[in-house]
């Protein structure tokens, strides 16, 4: 007696999506990548070399950066994602890093934590709604005498009270 | 006359507090009075309270004047600062400081003094003194110089340095590698930023004298993302040095060869481990390794590498340069020469004091940091950075050194003292080591990756009340499952906060206690 037989079924074809880059997006990662390629262990220093044009590393830059070093598209992903420092979002404006480790914390750190997220509206790794800042947090900036510390871009800023948090943020919405 | 020399510091610290504001207010108010000023941007003197503290150079020595703030300028003028006169802000000679003047400043000798740009002041402060010996000495006789000194790794695992050195030395093959962990992510810690950015050379001096000493003709500085000054002020460096024949290749004329470059991290607690450092290096996610092998036998790319803090490398140019009994003289038990320890956190007078092992927690904290800032009584204080213990005020006496705080279960790490004052929730610290450690853990044990997350969980149903002596009970096992069954420190030494606390101040844990301390509005 035989069996009648099976269904076969095949599963759907995975069309891959279309690309996401912005324009010149693909050009700048090329071009870090062509720079760069040659350093031993190149691949954090190209990173960093397209989110420092882009302000983020777009999904897309995964394949083209993963074609480049000769990795796979899966190690490529892996770095990117184990860095808190790197993202795949684009950021606002202004970039906030605000403290959150111990130092910091014993001089009120967790209440202007609480003040950042209420006043922006954000949670930690959120852009505003007017796309000015993005806020961060950062376990350490090595100001640990003078917290609360908040980064702001590449800028340092110590001794940050609630008020000057939100000097803090009027300045970044002037400039941007 | 002559141009007066003003110095306004550089330092991000300095920075965060208005130094550039200061600087640009102290050279407009003089171009509008007429007078002419040369204003350095030196490092920080360490007295962080004072920042920005700018000094003026006076025929009796420099002259202190802090916090200046960019309004109190054109006051600090009419009263004749420009000349060292007294003023409010006014402290005196910078050297005759107590804070200061106490200190013994031989890593830090520079840091502050100096203009941290300009190879010609490092010159002329001692600087490459040491490298000019080692270049007359057998590679041999450096690393036994180091092991003689006592010098030990200053990154927190306190490894006899010269031991490192040796065994890198006697590896074979041609390609060997020097790397600095810059990686100073120990909250309470900022030893490292201070130094790279006040005398970034003493740096490059001493990772110079290790690539020698091991035969390793290149290096890496692998730096965290939070500094970019500092690698603005290392790349500086690096190009003076290279310009002047301290790096590349034949240095000073001599036959060896040594380069070196900046590599940023990316926002990786876990890459202050050695071996994550190394995979992060090579372009890999920081990924704790096992060990054997020793990186010192294989290291970075496979190859033998001597791995270092930048306390460590910048220790060894003065051990050079005055010898391995002068570093020795300093310190004691087996913790010799000088630990630069910093005091941050809820503490008055927070800073850099540079002392030779041996004195107390109690002495930094009062005598140097005048107490808590907020003026509470001092309850807590965290060492070693957030794998480090809560120390209460009954440890206060135990001396700065390494064997003295293993033995109360605590450790010296970094160097760096978080206070807390009495408004503190220690169930809250511990929770948070918890946390910290589900946030950075690398993932690759399951003590440390699944630990942290249970521990977190176990913390708050001992504080929601539900069953505490069996959460208790549970923790402290989980505890020991971490601390032995964890691949690196990260895993192993988070239960030292978490059990410290609960040791040390118990009443935080039990909900009746948490229950009156919210009634008082604490």
């Amino acid at each position: 007696m035989s069996s009648p037989p099976r269904k076969r079924v095949f599963p759907p074809i995975k069309v891959e999506p279309a690309s996401t880059f912005l324009p010149g997006e693909r050009e700048a990662v090329a071009e870090v990548c062509e720079r760069l390629k040659g350093m031993p262990g190149a691949l954090l220093p190209i990173l960093h070399g397209v989110q420092d044009r882009l302000g983020y590393v777009p999904r897309d830059a995964v394949g083209v950066i993963a074609q480049e070093l000769n990795l796979s598209r899966a190690e490529v992903h892996g770095v990117l994602t184990f860095y808190h420092y790197f993202r795949t979002e684009k950021p606002g404006r202004t970039v906030m890093h605000l403290c959150r480790a111990e130092a910091c914390q014993s001089v009120g750190a967790a209440q202007l934590e609480f003040h950042a997220r209420h006043t922006l509206g954000v949670e930690f790794h959120g852009t505003t709604a007017d796309g000015a800042i993005t806020l961060e947090p950062v376990y350490c900036l090595g100001n640990c005498a003078l917290g609360p510390s908040v980064m702001v871009d590449n800028r340092l800023q110590g001794r940050v009270t609630p008020e000057r948090f939100d000097e803090l943020v009027a300045e970044a919405r002037r400039r941007s | 006359m002559s141009a007066i020399r003003i110095f306004v510091p550089c330092d991000a610290a300095a920075l965060g507090v208005g130094a550039d504001e200061t600087a640009r207010a102290i050279a407009a108010e003089a171009k509008r009075r007429s007078i002419e000023v040369n204003i350095v941007r030196n490092g920080t003197r360490g007295m962080l309270w004072l920042e920005p503290l700018v000094e003026v150079e006076t025929p009796h020595g420099r002259i202190a004047y802090g916090p200046v703030d960019a309004k109190s300028v054109p006051a600090l003028f009419e009263a004749g600062f420009n000349s060292g006169n007294p003023h409010a802000l006014c402290h005196g000679p910078t050297a005759e400081i107590p804070y200061f003047k106490k200190q013994e400043r031989l890593t830090f000798a520079r840091v502050g003094l100096t203009d941290p740009r300009s190879l010609q002041d490092y010159l002329q402060h001692g600087g490459y003194r040491g490298l000019k010996n080692a270049l007359q000495m057998q590679p041999a006789a450096i690393v036994t110089a180091v092991t003689e000194s006592g010098l030990r790794g200053r990154g927190g695992a306190a490894f006899p340095a010269g031991i490192k050195w040796k065994t890198v030395m006697g590896a074979p093959g041609p390609v060997k590698y020097v790397v600095c962990n810059a990686d100073e992510g120990d909250s309470g810690t900022f030893s490292d930023r201070m130094l790279m950015e006040g005398d970034p050379f003493v740096l490059i001096e001493g990772m110079t004298i290790a690539g020698i000493a091991t035969g390793a003709p290149r290096g890496y500085i692998y730096l965290r993302f939070e500094y970019p000054d500092a690698q603005r002020a290392l790349e500086d460096a690096i190009v003076t040095a290279r310009r002047n024949g301290y790096l590349g290749e034949n240095i000073q004329g001599s036959q060896h060869s040594f380069d070196l470059e900046v590599r940023m991290g990316a926002g990786a607690y876990i890459c202050g481990e050695e071996t994550a450092l190394l995979e992060s290096l090579e372009g890999k996610r920081g990924m704790v390794r096992y060990k054997p092998p020793l990186p010192a036998l294989k290291g970075l790319f496979g190859k033998p590498s001597v791995i270092n803090n930048v306390i460590t490398f910048a220790s060894v140019p003065i051990i050079l340069d005055r010898g391995a009994d002068y570093y020795k003289h300093f310190g004691m038990g087996r913790s010799r020469g000088t630990l630069p320890l910093q005091l941050t956190g809820n503490i008055k007078y927070g800073g850099l004091v540079e002392r030779a092992f041996g004195l107390t927690m109690r002495e930094l904290l009062y005598d140097y940091g005048g107490g808590s800032l907020s003026g509470r009584p001092i309850r807590a204080v965290q060492v070693g950075g957030p794998l480090g213990a809560y120390l209460p005020e009954s440890q206060f006496d135990t001396p700065i050194d390494y064997e003295a705080f293993a033995e109360i279960k605590a450790m010296l790490g970094h160097g760096g003292l978080v206070v807390f004052d009495d408004t503190v929730d220690m169930a809250a610290q511990a929770r948070y080591a918890m946390e910290f450690c589900t946030i950075e853990s690398c993932g690759k044990c399951t003590p440390c990756r699944i630990g942290s997350t249970r521990g977190m969980e176990v913390i708050d149903r001992l504080l929601a009340g539900e069953q505490p002596e069996k959460q208790e009970t549970v923790l402290r096992d989980l505890c020991q499952t971490m601390i032995h069954g964890s691949l690196c420190a990260m895993g192993g030494l988070t239960p030292f906060p978490v059990l410290s606390a609960l040791n040390h101040f118990p009443e935080d844990f039990r909900k009746s206690g948490r229950a009156a301390a919210a009634g008082h509005g604490g």
